[in-house]
């Protein structure tokens, strides 16, 4: 017999996809544990300063 | 979430992994640190600021940046004088809180989950190693991500673009003084492309890193801009890359509106000037002619690249890469690595943008969910929520909260003075100031101010709701108020960007808009959000790659969902496709998708089924649907549209005279069916961009170069001596597609230039077809003598406004569907409820459309799973019955039908309106001659009180 799922998820990395994968999972009734190797998430896309091509404020 | 924390081991299988994590010491309790910031004014441990591209240093104690999450402080355990030397300790004396701790240790944490993602990122490439670029050794030679950070206002140089970046604003040692004093305002700044990227010379990457091109064109229309139109920006490149949606205009415009060059040409070597520090370049342009030029700044646009950390990671945990260390993926499982159960997204998974970051990572939480179907919401709990407090018929006590947004605002608002003034305003009992109001610590702050003081309403002063207003609501309701006791006011986009010159008018502005809203906020009431019942099934029009991927998605996760579709099968245009881009055979796969979702029994597939008709709201769809002339109606909580795009008709370039000329989907036949046609060719020709990229259709269909590249490789596989030839634009073969590119030029197929200027002439022969070109080498016009030329038409969409205005949703020019956010919902729409995926959004390769499909049914059980706590929102219209006059006027202006006639009851005939449907636009309102409909939270005596509010002076 199979053994029971774990109704939880792992995720790595806390830039911009990994937060919203969390997001997603955590929405849609999954406990999810979000690692990050630095004292803060946010990723690559905080240090931007506007995206293309709408010129947003990337914060 | 566990931060300062790193995955060690992981164990297990798909179902059931422990994962083994270090998480290392803050040496700063979380639970006690406030984050006043006492600890880094004496801190003396230095260390670089990671997060502005090392362009300064800071304290050892630090927070990354203002907005970061959590807001607690943390000790770089390396740059801390008291934990490498046992001197210092200052931090602890000083903070407040007593939330510094040196004696914290590592520990290791084993959690067990079901599913991994892995979104571990890239690292900028770092071109010290480049010696013809010098970049570490010339002071004004810096990495785009340098760019970057200098043109924040939150970076090391406030926005302000300056040459010797590198050199601190307040130099202490003699040489940077020297450096500092030469100084100045650029008036000349070159980008190079492809640094790091697409090289094998110098580096081993030999992919194209996707973003750069777009994000180059970025900096310099921003650097224009910072420093007005004297500023020549020239952007050097070999090809331009702007595949992505929006992209091309963007491109056109910067060089037509902001007069950025762009000059196709490879820099050979930069020379510094000893004296100046100014750059001299020399580069051939495209007649081989040698330019010489000086620069003042020289920006490498870096590619992306994946740390060894991440690769190392990969081979201890058995997940395979490809050469150049991306996670290894198939095209129909894009998010699936090669080991069960763990998942991939964003640029480890491929170099790529945000909203394709976006997408991965919907997509991958919608495969990792997918394996965990049966045992959802086992683990999660709710919140409970904060009583909400009674105020009705309380006298308003306002909070007034005056946002900084670190020199944002109080760099042109005297914000001490506008917090002063608004405490003197009718019903404030609280005026303060903050220096970021969204911070964490700042929220919990007001908190403790709603409590402490008994507020009843509240008004924030700072950026723009549109992104914060929600922050701060939720605020609220953790302070047990109304949400809708909140209002804020813009004294930042709509005050100190726009009157940065006027500091004065800008203070007194602030001031009327404070005083506006304290006016408004005064007369807010509760608001009640009425509940949603949503019918939990989902139909899908479209049974393309993308509607096919969605509906299997929904389903597996129980969730009933139809499939309509127009044609008597499933597929779509996937099947006229002979290969993906990985050399998968597309037939393979799609069959066994269109097998897998057919067996389902919670899919049903409409085929030959036509959508006539969609009524109601999110939740409650009615669709009235065609199927072979009968009519039958589909009740369903949600929708995904995935109609897709199809080839351009065209006669451009004689198609259609002559059976040697075709398409590339026909090409794409001739492959499949093993044509003894394709035998016979020995000279074949391709042109690219056939309807793209043109003032017509001004976009870039995004797969015909990787398409063409591939076919071409083929023919040339199946005859070595054949001639091929590519005639382009330029090669935007993305990401690892570049490889193909390469590919190909290795097996011998030559790729042509050409301008759409002019463009290549074709001419049918007895013989043959003539190709004439004009060789962008020889600057010559060639003939070629071809026996067979496929035309790489554009990608069209459907362009199906009836379907567009059935769910309300928006097209653009060319009639690609508008997304919700170009960046941050890519996969939904602005309608409730109402989902985008595939080449009716934009034209998108197999693994893209797959990957939207996915991501599109992952939002979709967002709204799924909540479905017993969905709700409208309060700022919505309501008819006062004994005003109405029934006149209808509310009914034929409203544009999402909320309102209507009541058909029973007491009040039988008069107005009532929808509540889910209602947006709270106002429109039939102001439209209202009987003054009986209002719009709760815009109330009519809460907007004439601001009115009268700014009549009065400061």
């Amino acid at each position: 017999m199979e053994s029971k799922k774990t109704g939880s998820v792992v995720v790595i990395g806390g830039g911009i996809s990994g937060m919203l994968s969390a997001l997603d999972l955590a929405n849609s009734g999954f406990y999810v544990y979000l690692v990050e190797k630095g004292p803060s998430i946010g990723g690559v896309m905080a240090q931007l300063d506007k995206t293309f091509p709408t010129n947003d404020c990337a914060m | 979430m566990l931060t300062l924390s790193e995955v060690q081991n992981i164990t297990g299988e798909k179902g059931n992994f422990q994962v083994e994590i270090l998480k290392k010491p803050r040496y700063v309790r979380e639970d006690r640190c406030i984050a006043c910031g006492a600890c880094t004014e004496k801190c003396p441990g230095k260390f670089e600021d990671g997060y502005n591209a090392d362009l300064k240093t800071r304290t050892a104690i630090y927070v990354e940046y203002p907005q970061a999450v959590p807001l607690k402080y943390a000790i770089n355990p390396a740059a801390c004088l008291k934990l490498t030397k046992d001197k210092c300790g200052t931090c602890q004396e000083v903070c407040p809180a007593d939330a510094i701790d040196y004696t914290m240790t590592e520990e290791t944490v084993t959690i067990d989950a079901g599913s991994i993602i892995l979104a571990p990122g890239f690292k900028p490439f770092d071109p010290s190693r480049f010696d013809n670029y010098q970049y570490s050794k010339f002071a004004n030679v810096v990495t785009s991500m340098e760019f970057e950070r200098m043109l924040s206002a939150t970076g090391p140089t406030m926005g302000h673009v300056t040459t010797f970046p590198k050199v601190p604003a307040n130099p202490k040692k003699k040489k940077d003084k020297l450096l500092a004093e030469k100084r100045k305002d650029p008036k000349k700044i070159a980008w190079f492309q492809c640094v790091g990227s697409r090289d094998v010379n110098k580096c081993d990457n030999p992919y194209c890193s996707s973003v750069c091109c777009m994000y180059a064109v970025k900096e310099a229309i921003i650097a224009k801009e910072h420093a007005g139109d004297g500023l020549d920006c020239s952007i050097f490149f070999m090809d331009m890359r702007t595949p992505g949606k929006e992209f091309e205009k963007y491109y056109q415009n910067a060089k037509d509106k902001h007069g950025i060059n762009f000059i196709r040409s490879r820099v050979h070597s930069v020379v510094e000037d000893a004296e100046t520090g100014d750059l001299h370049i020399q580069y051939a342009d495209e007649m081989g002619q040698i330019i010489r030029e000086t620069y003042d700044l020289i920006v490498l646009s870096v590619g992306l690249e994946i740390s060894c950390e991440t690769r190392a990671f990969a081979e201890k945990f058995n997940i395979d890469l490809t050469e150049s260390g991306f996670a290894k993926t198939g095209s129909f499982e894009p998010v699936a690595t090669s080991r069960d159960g763990i998942y991939v997204s964003g640029v480890f998974n491929n170099p790529k943008d945000i909203p394709e970051s976006v997408l991965d990572a919907s997509a991958a939480a919608s495969a990792a969910g997918d394996a965990l179907a049966e045992v959802r919401n086992t683990l999660t709990k709710e919140i409970p929520a904060v009583p909400e407090t009674n105020v009705i018929g309380d006298r308003p006590s306002i909070g007034v909260f005056i946002c900084d947004c670190g020199s944002n605002i109080a760099g042109v608002v005297d914000c001490p003075h506008v917090t002063e003034y608004a405490a003197t305003l009718p019903y404030v009992t609280v005026a303060e100031e903050t220096t970021y109001a969204c911070s964490q610590d700042a929220q919990d702050k007001m908190v403790e101010i709603i409590k402490e003081k008994g507020l009843n309403r509240i008004v924030v002063a700072a950026c723009t709701p549109k992104t914060h207003e929600p922050l701060f609501q939720e605020t609220l309701k953790s302070a047990g108020l109304n949400k809708y006791l909140f209002e804020m006011t813009n004294i930042r986009n709509h005050n100190s960007w726009v009157h940065k010159n006027n500091p004065d008018i800008a203070t007194e502005k602030a001031k009327d808009l404070v005083r506006m809203a304290v006016a408004k906020a005064g007369l807010a009431q509760p608001l009640k959000e009425e509940k949603i019942q949503v019918n939990a099934s989902v139909m899908v029009v479209g049974g393309g790659l993308a509607g096919l991927t969605a509906a299997r998605s929904l389903a597996s996760q129980g969730y009933e969902t139809h499939i309509i579709e127009k044609k008597d099968t499933l597929g779509g245009e996937a099947l006229k496709l002979w290969k993906t881009a990985q050399g998968e055979d597309v037939q393979e796969h799609l069959s066994a998708l269109i097998k897998e979702v057919q067996a389902n029994d919670k899919i049903v597939v409409h085929t030959n089924t036509t959508l006539e008709g969609v009524d109601g709201f999110v939740g409650n769809f009615t669709s009235t649907l065609n199927t072979d002339g009968k009519t039958t109606e589909l009740e369903h909580g949600l929708a995904v549209l995935a109609t897709g795009a199809k080839a351009l008709e065209t006669t451009e370039y004689s198609l259609g005279q002559d059976e040697r000329i075709i398409r590339t989907l026909d090409l794409d036949r001739l492959f499949r069916e093993n044509d003894p046609k394709l035998d016979q060719v020995q000279s074949a020709v391709f042109i690219q961009c056939v309807g793209s990229r043109e003032p017509e259709r001004p976009y870039c269909s995004r797969v015909c170069c990787t398409h063409s590249v591939e076919n071409a490789t083929a023919l040339k596989d199946k005859n070595p001596d054949m001639d091929v030839f590519i005639l382009y634009r330029d090669i935007r073969t993305y990401g690892e597609r570049e490889l193909l590119y390469k590919k190909a030029r290795e097996k011998g197929v030559i790729f042509i230039r050409y301008e759409v200027t002019d463009k290549p002439k074709v001419t049918v022969e007895k013989d043959f077809v003539a190709v004439t070109v004009k060789d962008h080498v020889l600057n010559q016009p060639v003939t070629i003598e071809a026996d067979l030329v496929t035309l790489a038409t554009a990608l069209v969409p459907r362009k199906d406004e009836r379907l567009a205005n059935f769910f309300k949703v928006p097209l653009n020019d060319e009639g690609f569907f508008v997304e919700k956010h170009a960046k941050l919902g890519p996969a939904e729409f602005a309608t409730d409820g109402v989902f985008v995926a595939g080449s009716g959004h934009y034209p998108k390769p197999v693994n893209e459309a797959i990957t939207q499909g996915r991501a599109a049914a992952s939002r979709a059980l967002t709204l799924l799973a909540k479905k017993d706590s969905l709700f409208t929102s309060g700022t919505i219209a309501s008819v006062d019955v004994q005003k109405c006059s029934a006149c209808g006027v509310c009914v034929s202006i409203c544009p999402y039908n909320a309102p209507s006639f009541m058909t029973e009851g007491r009040f039988e005939g008069k107005a009532d309106i929808n509540p889910v449907l209602c947006k709270g636009c106002g429109l039939c309102v102001a439209s209202c001659r009987s003054g009986a409909i209002h719009l709760r939270g815009f109330d009519t005596n809460q907007i004439f009180s601001q009115i009268f509010a700014l009549g009065e002076t400061g």
